[in-house]
């Protein structure tokens, strides 16, 4: 059984880490439309999967946040990614299943996953 | 929506709209009643009466990137296709209460679903707010408490990955243990 020890024990062991990442404000933020058609459409899974390979590769300089309706809700799950002095990024049609290749190509070597993104999507 | 966790995962970011600093989420199921109440309470910005009656249109919304309102109408048609129904009080400046009973023997039932997931996905996105979740199976009752934690983790937080996995499966073993084992 989980106890509350056990997260003390946790507790005190993010703390030593949490120092080292400090300063690094600037980072890339992945944001998941959460609204009703967003959730209903799948967002919850595809949310949760950006979180474990966020942490799964302990990147340190990426947040992961909601958000509510982006306004094209026949394309949701919705993903915007931004980058400081970048462009942003708007994934659509997101499953979970894409998300490793997302993090992989864009949010670590820096190269958006073109197929998958707004423009590509909507043109067919 | 496929699941009901989905349509509290939906109604609980309404609380989280109007600014309530605590959200309360409750899962009951009364085995005897054959019965599902389900319960999200914050103490948010309220409604008026006439703000009220009108969630309940999906044609009424405050956002502004459309014109409709799914998510009260959608969580109130599940409750009420399996003869159960949905209840809204709401008052300005104390917050708002929305309860929802499901018969959970009728064949309309959805599926609960994931409801650690949905749980775990508002308290490590909204760090900056409290909940407390209660999940019961007639007398067997488990709660769960972001204040409490907070308490022990201090400086903290509960996004951290590894602080995020404890809650993670301390909530699942909780689960199965008021399931009583039986997923």
């Amino acid at each position: 059984m989980k106890s509350l020890e056990e997260l003390m024990a946790i507790r005190d062991k993010a703390r030593a880490a949490m120092t080292d990442r400090e300063g690094n404000g600037d980072g890339i933020r992945i944001v998941v439309g959460m609204a009703t058609c967003g959730i209903a459409a799948g967002a919850r899974p595809v949310l949760n999967a950006f979180v474990d390979e966020v942490a799964k590769r302990g990147l340190k300089n990426v947040t992961v946040a909601q958000t509510g309706c982006i306004g094209m809700c026949q394309f949701e799950p919705i993903v915007e990614v931004f980058e400081p002095g970048k462009e942003k990024v708007t994934y659509v049609k997101m499953t979970a299943e894409k998300v490793p290749e997302i993090v992989a190509n864009h949010i670590v070597n820096g190269n958006p996953v073109l197929e998958q993104t707004v423009g590509a999507v909507v043109k067919d | 929506m496929r699941e009901l966790s989905l349509n509290v995962l939906d109604i609980a970011q309404n609380s989280i709209s109007a600014n309530a600093p605590l959200i309360e989420i409750e899962v009951l199921e009364n085995t005897e009643k054959k019965e599902l109440l389900i319960g999200i309470y914050d103490n948010g910005r309220g409604m008026t009466a006439e703000q009220v009656q009108n969630v309940k249109d999906p044609f009424f919304t405050t956002r502004t990137t459309r014109k409709v309102g799914m998510g009260i109408p959608l969580f109130k048609m599940a409750a009420e296709q399996t003869g159960g129904s949905l209840d809204i009080t709401s008052e300005v400046g104390k917050g708002t209460r929305v309860t929802a009973v499901f018969k959970t023997d009728s064949i309309d039932f959805t599926p609960i679903g994931d409801m650690d997931s949905t749980v775990l996905t508002l308290i490590t996105m909204n760090t900056d707010r409290d909940f407390i979740y209660r999940f019961g199976i007639d007398d067997r009752i488990f709660t769960l408490s972001t204040q409490e934690l907070k308490t022990i983790l201090g400086d903290v937080p509960l996004s951290e990955p590894s602080v995020s996995m404890w809650i993670k499966e301390y909530l699942e073993e909780q689960t199965q243990n008021i399931r009583g084992g039986v997923l």
